[in-house]
């Protein structure tokens, strides 16, 4: 495993369970400082659960997850909601509130969090608004927003308090080429302009290929393989490959080699 | 937010009203006794029903409010404690109070008629003409002693 | 024995279902007030709450207490009695009618748009979002629906009181010529301030207190898909169409009957 010099978030010994069936078993992850950290694997892998992990909304069965010396599991529900303003969230939907302007959606965090004066919020909220390029659409209701433009919006509100670090939950799902590109060039961007940490969760390979630092594969609750992207696509496991180049017909198509694993020492096992 | 704020204000307004109506309209509560009144007693017989917050009336017309009812100890007779409105300063001191019934199966009321007398009565005086309620078991009983006797 | 497993499992999940709601209460009763931040949104829930729901509580109100004139009148005209038609109007509205009549139609026009607005706000993550702001969701959601609910209902219910009397006067007095003085007089001798009205207002508050948590809980703890929420909803209705009936009864019982 590859040491990171900063590392913002430590997870270890990671496991979590809904209804029985485990998600993660055992994992440890470290989210590099400042950089652009990307959990890929298929869907229904626990990518999104993972991001609840951190943002505490959920409590694991086993494990640590230390951001910056605490220990987001044991922290109590004033302390957990002191950290969540050091993070950003943007969600797959966006997740605007439906009943505020897109002025009062972004200035909504800071109204809750500080007591600056309306022209100080005013200026944060514009200029926000201003770097997702949505500066003319203020006045706008997110009902009358298309989908690429409500995650815009909600990016600008996820950095409207400068949080250490930003999570984004498939922000490419569901995107035209276009907006796709734009959202792809607005999250490198900002975490070069702004200098926090980003962790993005997708399965859409080339962009995330695009603009990630360090990339961990997740499949059935494990990490599989992980490495800068360059290392990634010079793994020399034909799996891992079909993936990365998400090739329709590889040798097992969306299986990894760690299902297929257990799988056949299981039969080995029963034989 | 201005509109929301002031169809709440008048939303509050009216279920404050709606209480007022309630309690002094359907309740007939008397907050403040905003008219005053003076007390008259009378005895009876039997009060058949009639209980404390019934009316006093003079010819239908509510006069005042029966206040109390207790058993007078010594006379054997219900004592009724009746509030009767100040306005009405000329119930004479022969007045008479008779136990009435609206309807068949109606409330009991007192209804009042003055006399001839010049003195009118005044706070704490006694109506010593009164004629109880008309209960149907008695009524009956009469009747079928009269049949019988004949 | 699978069915009595079943049953188990049923029985433990409505328990535990039970337990969130209670703790989701706990966590609204609890919370320290915020002035700043609660009136505001107290003042914009009680307009949905208690302002919209005020046409169809009048209307109502208005058609009950017509009926109940009416069929007031051809009962105890019979017995010569019509004048106590004020009394029975007022009775049976400011006791019963009013507190149940007005929980189910506020259980049926605001309870399940509360569980449904909630329901949506979790299944577009709105209430993540929230809480990854910072914010507490229990506070900032469903904590002005909730007071909001149990400020309006009593009230709705009084204006229901109000206006369904003068329906019954309506009908009884101006249009079958009973005597509006015994009417009313009838009335005010046999409806007792406090046994009666306040009573009846305490019922209101206690509905409001169930309706409210039913459909705040049920919009909270919803599976966040459209199917979800629209089963929270009927069950919202359901519910507390049924908690405000049994508990209507114990109520009464406690008020009114001698035990």
């Amino acid at each position: 495993m590859k040491p990171f010099e900063d590392v913002i978030i430590d997870i270890q010994g990671l496991s979590f369970a809904r209804s029985g069936r485990p998600i993660f078993r055992d994992v440890n992850i470290q989210i590099p400082r400042g950089k652009i950290t990307a959990i890929m694997g298929p869907s229904g892998t626990g990518k999104t659960t993972l991001l609840k992990l951190i943002g505490g909304q959920l409590k694991p069965a086993k494990g640590s997850i230390v951001m910056d010396g605490q220990n987001i599991p044991r922290l109590g529900r004033r302390e957990l909601f002191e950290i969540r303003e050091r993070m950003g969230m943007l969600f797959q939907s966006g997740a605007l509130f439906t009943d505020m302007s897109v002025y009062e959606n972004v200035a909504f965090p800071l109204r809750v969090h500080t007591d600056l004066p309306e022209q100080m919020i005013r200026d944060i909220v514009l200029m926000k608004l201003n770097a997702v390029g949505l500066r003319g659409a203020k006045d706008l209701m997110p009902s009358e927003l298309s989908g690429g433009m409500a995650r815009r919006v909600a990016l600008a509100r996820a950095i409207a308090l400068d949080p250490d670090l930003v999570m984004y939950d498939e922000p490419f799902t569901g995107q035209d080429p276009i907006a796709m590109g734009v959202l792809v060039n607005l999250i490198r961007r900002l975490n070069e302009a702004l200098g926090h940490t980003s962790i993005i969760v997708s399965h859409d390979i080339q962009e995330t290929l695009g603009i990630a630092d360090y990339i961990y594969l997740i499949a059935d609750g494990e990490v599989v393989a992980q490495g800068t992207p360059q290392e990634l696509k010079e793994v020399d496991s034909a799996k891992v490959k079909q993936f990365m180049q998400g090739l329709p017909d590889g040798p097992v198509p969306f299986h990894f080699p760690a299902a297929e694993y257990v799988d056949e020492l299981m039969q080995e096992a029963r034989s | 937010m201005r509109i929301t704020e002031i169809s709440v204000g008048a939303f509050l307004l009216a279920g404050i009203i709606a209480l007022l109506v309630l309690a002094l309209n359907v309740s007939g509560l008397n907050l403040s006794n905003a008219e005053g009144t003076y007390t008259v007693y009378a005895r009876f017989e039997n009060i058949g029903g009639l209980t404390a917050r019934s009316k006093v009336t003079m010819s239908g017309v509510q006069i005042g409010r029966v206040s109390n009812i207790e058993l007078d100890e010594k006379m054997l007779m219900a004592r009724v404690e009746m509030q009767i409105f100040n306005s009405v300063d000329y119930l004479t001191t022969d007045s008479s109070a008779m136990i009435l019934t609206a309807g068949l199966l109606g409330e009991k009321y007192i209804g009042v008629s003055v006399g001839a007398e010049d003195d009118v009565l005044k706070d704490g005086d006694y109506i010593r003409d009164t004629q109880s309620a008309l209960v149907l078991e008695d009524l009956v009983g009469k009747f079928l002693l009269n049949k019988a006797s004949e | 024995m699978n069915q009595l497993a079943q049953l188990g499992r049923g029985a433990l999940g409505k328990l535990a279902a039970f337990g969130r709601s209670g703790i989701i209460l706990g966590h609204v009763l609890v919370a320290k007030p915020q002035p700043r931040t609660m009136l505001p949104l107290l003042l914009q829930q009680i307009y949905f709450v208690g302002v919209l729901s005020l046409i169809i509580i009048v209307v109502s109100g208005l058609f009950i207490g017509m009926v109940l004139g009416l069929q007031g009148y051809t009962i105890l005209v019979d017995y010569g009695s019509e004048q106590a038609v004020g009394q029975m109007v007022a009775l049976s509205l400011v006791r019963e009618l009013a507190p149940v009549v007005t929980a189910l139609l506020f259980a049926g026009r605001a309870g399940s748009a509360l569980t449904a607005e909630i329901g949506l706000m979790k299944a577009t993550e709105q209430l993540s979002s929230l809480e990854m702001i910072g914010v507490d969701p229990l506070r900032r959601i469903i904590a002005p629906r909730f007071w909001a609910g149990f400020y309006c209902l009593p009230v709705l219910a009084a204006i229901f009181s109000v206006v369904g009397v003068y329906g019954g006067a309506l009908v009884g007095v101006d249009w079958l010529g009973i005597y509006e003085g015994s009417f009313w007089a009838n009335m005010q001798h046999s409806v007792d301030f406090f046994d009666d009205v306040l009573n009846g207002l305490f019922k209101a508050v206690v509905f409001g207190f169930v309706v409210t948590w039913i459909a705040v809980f049920q919009g909270y703890d919803c599976i966040p898909t459209s199917e979800g929420i629209s089963q929270a909803t009927t069950r919202t209705v359901v519910l507390s169409s049924l908690a405000v009936l049994a508990l209507d009864f114990v109520l009464t019982a406690l008020m009114f009957g001698d035990f």
